[in-house]
C-alpha cells in the first residue's frame, strides 16, 4: 500500500519537473524569436531616420551629392534585401553603415554643419540607432546562447529531443562589418 | 566577467542564509528563555514576522518614490535629454526588458547615480547633473547599465529582504533585553535548573550580539551586489573600459553630494559619504572604488580580441 503512493508520488513529481523543463524551453525559444524581431524594429527606425539626415545636410552640402545618393541607394538597398533573407539582408545592413560612416566623416569638413543643432541631434539619434542594433544583436546572441544551452545540457535535452527544439544559430557579423572601413577625407 | 557575476550572486545568497541562521538561533533561543519552552520560541518569531512584513510591505511598495522625493530628482523626457534617454533605452534593449525604466535628473555637481525600483516594470534610474557633464558616452553608457543591473538583478529586493531579516533581529533582541531589565516576562521554568542558566546566558549573548553581527552582514552583502552589479554591467555593455573611465572620474571628484545621507547612501553608485579609501571598512556599503577599477581593467586585460593583432590595411 505504502509502496503504491510512493511510486504514485514520484510519478507526480517527475511530471511536475517534465512540465517545468518544458516550459522553460518553450519560453527560452520565444524569447529567441522576440529578439529577432526586435533587431528589425530597430533595423527600420534606422531606415526611417536616414532621410531625415540626408534632407538636413544636403543644402550645406552642394560639393558632396555622391556621398549622399550614396547613402540613399543603400537605404533602398538593405530595405528590399530583407526579403532576400537575413544573410543578405546583414550584409546589405553593413554595406548601408558604411556610407553612413563616410557621410559623417565628410560632415567633419563643414564647421557650419558640425554647429548645426539639426544635424547634431540628427548624428545622436543615429549613433543611438547604430547601438540599438548592436544591443538588439547581443541579446539575440545572448538568448540564443541560454536557449542552445537548455537545448544541449541534461537532463533538458532529453525533453528537447522529444519535442525536437532545434538549436539556433547565432547571428555573425558580416565580413565587411570586421574590417576597419577605410574613410575618404577628399 | 562571468566569473566575477557567478561568485558574488553566490556569495550574496550565502550570506542571506547566514542572517536567516542568526535569526532563526536567536529567535528560537530568546523565545525559549522567555517563555520556558520550544513553542513559545517558535511563537515568538512568527508574531515579530508578521510586524515586520508588514512594517516592510510599506517600504517595498511605495520606496522608490520616497527616495526619487527626497534625492530632488526631476523626471525628463527625450526632447530634454536625448543622449541619456538614448543610453538608458540601449541599455533596456541589451538586457531584454519590455520596458525601460524612469529616467530622472539630479541638479548637483558631484557625479552619482542610483536606481531604484522592486523590479524591472516598475523601476526608476536617476543621475546627477555633474555627471552628465563629465562622463563622455561611453562612461555614461557604463553607469547607466550599473544602475540597471541592480534593477535587473532584484537588488532592491534583496536589500529590502535583508533589512527586514536584520530589523527582525534588532526588534527581537531589543524586546528581549528590554524585558529582562524591566523583570516582564521570563517566567522561570524550575525544572529547568542548570539547563535553564544556559539558556538564559546564551539568549543575553544573542541579543548583545545578534544585532551587532546581523548589521555587518548586511554591509558585506552590500558590497558584494555592487560587484555583482559591476559584473552584470560590464554583461550588457561589453565594454569594462567605459565603467572603469566612469568610476575614475567620479573617485576624482571633489564635490560632495548635496542630497547623500546614510538612508539612501547604499543605493548610489558611489558612496556618497565616505572619503576614497584603500580598505574596505566593515561598515561600507561599497567596496573601495580602486578594487571595483581594477577588478574592470583585469576584465578589459583578458577580453582583448585576438584580432587587433591583424594589420589594419586591408586590399
Amino acid at each position: 500500500m505504502v509502496a503504491v503512493i510512493v511510486i504514485i508520488g514520484i510519478l507526480v513529481l517527475l511530471g511536475i519537473i517534465f512540465a517545468v523543463l518544458y516550459n522553460r524551453l518553450v519560453g527560452r525559444r520565444n524569447q529567441v524569436d522576440n529578439a529577432w524581431s526586435q533587431i528589425d524594429v530597430q533595423l527600420k527606425r534606422r531606415y526611417d531616420l536616414i532621410p531625415n539626415l540626408v534632407e538636413a545636410v544636403k543644402d550645406y552640402m552642394q560639393y558632396e551629392q555622391e556621398t549622399l545618393s550614396k547613402v540613399t541607394e543603400a537605404r533602398s538597398a538593405a530595405m528590399q534585401a530583407g526579403a532576400a533573407g537575413p544573410q543578405a539582408q546583414a550584409k546589405a545592413e553593413s554595406a548601408l553603415t558604411d556610407t553612413l560612416k563616410s557621410l559623417f566623416a565628410v560632415v567633419e569638413n563643414y564647421p557650419d554643419l558640425k554647429a548645426n543643432q539639426n544635424v547634431l541631434s540628427l548624428q545622436e539619434e543615429l549613433t543611438a540607432t547604430e547601438n540599438k542594433i548592436a544591443f538588439a544583436r547581443q541579446f539575440y546572441n545572448d538568448s540564443v546562447l541560454t536557449y542552445n544551452n537548455a537545448t544541449q545540457m541534461f537532463p533538458t535535452n532529453i525533453i528537447a529531443g522529444m519535442f525536437n527544439f532545434a538549436t539556433r544559430q547565432f547571428f555573425d557579423t558580416p565580413e565587411s562589418e570586421t574590417v576597419v572601413p577605410k574613410v575618404d577625407l577628399r | 566577467m562571468y566569473e566575477q557575476i557567478r561568485r558574488n550572486r553566490r556569495a550574496s545568497w550565502l550570506l542571506m542564509i547566514f542572517v536567516v541562521a542568526i535569526l532563526t538561533a536567536m529567535g528560537y533561543v530568546i523565545g525559549r528563555a522567555w517563555t520556558g519552552s520550544s513553542g513559545g520560541g517558535l511563537g515568538f518569531l512568527g508574531l515579530f514576522g508578521v510586524v515586520a512584513i508588514v512594517w516592510s510591505l510599506v517600504g517595498y511598495y511605495a520606496g522608490d518614490r520616497m527616495v526619487l522625493a527626497v534625492s530632488g530628482a526631476k523626471q525628463i523626457t527625450h526632447a530634454e535629454q536625448p543622449q541619456l534617454w538614448n543610453v538608458v533605452e540601449e541599455m533596456t534593449i541589451a538586457a531584454g526588458l519590455a520596458q525601460p525604466p524612469a529616467v530622472y535628473v539630479i541638479d548637483d555637481p558631484a557625479p552619482n547615480a542610483f536606481a531604484t525600483g522592486r523590479d524591472p516594470a516598475h523601476s526608476s534610474i536617476a543621475v546627477t547633473r555633474g555627471l552628465l557633464e563629465k562622463l563622455n558616452r561611453d562612461e555614461l553608457q557604463g553607469v547607466v547599465a550599473h544602475e540597471m543591473s541592480h534593477v535587473r538583478n532584484y537588488d532592491i529586493r534583496f536589500a529590502t529582504l535583508i533589512g527586514i531579516l536584520v530589523g527582525l533581529v534588532a526588534l527581537i533582541a531589543d524586546v528581549f533585553l528590554r524585558s529582562r531589565w524591566f523583570g516582564f516576562g521570563g517566567r522561570r521554568n524550575d525544572g529547568g535548573g542548570g539547563a535553564g542558566v544556559i539558556v538564559m546566558v546564551l539568549a543575553i549573548a544573542f541579543a548583545i550580539l545578534a544585532p551587532f553581527a546581523a548589521r555587518i552582514v548586511q554591509f558585506a552583502i552590500s558590497r558584494r551586489r555592487e560587484l555583482l552589479a559591476d559584473g552584470t554591467a560590464v554583461e550588457l555593455t561589453r565594454n569594462p573600459l567605459g565603467l572603469a573611465g566612469a568610476l575614475q572620474k567620479i573617485a576624482a571628484d571633489p564635490n560632495k553630494l548635496r542630497a547623500g545621507n546614510r538612508a539612501t547612501a547604499h543605493l548610489y553608485i558611489a558612496n556618497p559619504l565616505r572619503k576614497v579609501k584603500d580598505a574596505a571598512g566593515l561598515f561600507d556599503t561599497h567596496p573601495p572604488i580602486q578594487e571595483r577599477i581594477d577588478l574592470l581593467l583585469a576584465m578589459a586585460h583578458d577580453e582583448a580580441p585576438p584580432a587587433q593583432a591583424e594589420p589594419l590595411a586591408t586590399a
